[in-house]
């Protein structure tokens, strides 16, 4: 039978299927881990209510957590209380995020992030809409380069 | 008194209908204007315009889903059959979200019109005694906050512009003034009973008053003139009165599902 402690350290195995170097731990979507007797309960916050990725992660944690006693039954509920917003993303998970070249979100709405590759402060929005729900991209006017940043909600 | 979920919403037939009448109208906009938005990947004049839209009809579908999963656990159909089997009069959208899209500046113009009558809507369901909506609600508020950052910008942009792009816009206001009406209607959802159980904190009059302060402010700033009293068409979509548009967008959405029904994809 696992663990509590367990399930975490597989779940940072469990990796955001758009941003495979962070986990979903790092990205602050796991609510809760209740293991019960012959049952797993996990409960995930979605970043985006229409995040496609999320059947995928379902797949991903129950493969992950029913690896070392396949007899172990994994329920995964997504949950909107408390909704997830980018402050749950952790210290690891935002460095992790900016190495992939992806500014984490900033404080504000209408605060822009630096740009991850020269951590220039002052960036342009290039577009509040990026390559998936959760990502918008800016224009770097110092390394001009253009780069993807997590979106504060 | 909150209801915590919808075993306990069942218990109470008045709640319960009215809950699920409400809910089918919020899940048939976003699924509606979601598929609209959709039409416009390849088409928009940049390509910033093009993510922006299929990223924006990601998001309504993505709340489209989340209201007919909240409608299947209150007793009705699975999400797809109440997404891609219902026919035209069987839908409870605003007629103002059905329309085909036009041009660029009467796609834009409508989603914003519709946003902000969105994001009201959506303030009076932040306390709803629904919790279940209520959670969903807290998280769709934040990720609409975007869609009408983006589509107020653009407004106010053709607006400033003159000429051509402000031609266009000022078209498309003459061309949707006549098209909003149902939006502030509440149908067969009884406004009453909405509001006497806490599902809503405000009724169809205060979002009307409220929606008309909001626009009024962006026209202002696109400066273009208020086109006045919205017109009574005779028709409620929320009734399932719709236009043929709805029935031509349906026959192209469904397309796929109707091919073989009790398929999983």
């Amino acid at each position: 039978m696992v663990t509590e402690a367990e399930c975490w350290k597989r779940l940072q195995e469990v990796k955001d299927p758009e941003i495979p170097t962070v986990s979903v731990v790092e990205m602050g979507m796991v609510k809760r881990v209740k293991v019960m007797p012959g049952r797993v309960h996990v409960e995930m916050m979605p970043t985006f209510v229409g995040c496609p990725a999320l059947d995928l992660i379902r797949k991903q944690v129950v493969r992950q957590l029913s690896e070392p006693d396949a007899s172990v039954e994994v329920e995964v509920d997504f949950v909107f209380d408390p909704p997830w917003t980018s402050e749950r993303i952790t210290a690891e998970g935002a460095r992790k995020l900016k190495e992939f070249g992806i500014a984490p979100p900033g404080s504000q709405l209408d605060e822009l992030p630096s740009c991850p590759y020269c951590g220039e402060e002052k960036g342009q929005v290039e577009n509040l809409f990026g390559p998936t729900a959760c990502r918008a991209i800016y224009y770097c006017t110092r390394c001009r380069q253009p780069f993807e940043g997590m979106k504060k909600v | 008194m909150d209801i915590k979920d919808a075993h306990q919403a069942r218990e109470h037939p008045t709640y319960h209908q009215a809950l699920v009448r409400w809910i089918t109208q919020l899940a048939d906009d976003e699924l509606t204007l979601g598929h609209r938005d959709s039409e416009w990947l390849g088409l928009c004049p940049d390509i910033e315009g093009d993510v922006a839209f299929s990223s924006i009809a990601q998001d309504e579908v993505g709340h489209a889903a989340f209201y007919f999963e909240l409608l299947h656990e209150l007793g009705e159909p699975d999400p797809d059959r109440l997404a891609f089997a219902r026919k035209s009069h069987e839908r409870r959208n605003a007629k103002l979200v059905e329309q085909e899209n036009g041009d660029w500046a009467y796609s834009i113009l409508r989603h914003t019109l519709y946003d902000i009558f969105d994001g009201i809507r959506l303030e009076a369901m932040r306390q709803s005694s629904y919790l279940p909506l209520r959670h969903g609600v807290a998280k769709i508020q934040r990720e609409e906050a975007y869609h009408l950052l983006h589509m107020k910008t653009w407004v106010v942009r053709m607006g400033k512009a003159g000429g051509e792009a402000r031609q266009y816009l000022e078209e498309a206001a003459v061309r949707l003034w006549p098209q909003l009406d149902d939006l502030f209607s509440f149908g067969d959802a009884d406004e009453e009973t909405l509001l006497r159980f806490g599902i809503i904190a405000f009724g169809s009059a205060e979002c009307q008053k409220r929606w008309e302060e909001q626009v009024k402010v962006v026209f202002g700033q696109a400066g273009l003139l208020w086109p006045g009293e919205i017109p009574l068409s005779g028709r409620d979509g929320r009734l399932g009165q719709h236009d043929p548009a709805l029935a031509q967008l349906l026959k192209t959405m469904t397309e796929v599902y109707r091919l073989d029904p009790v398929a999983r994809w």
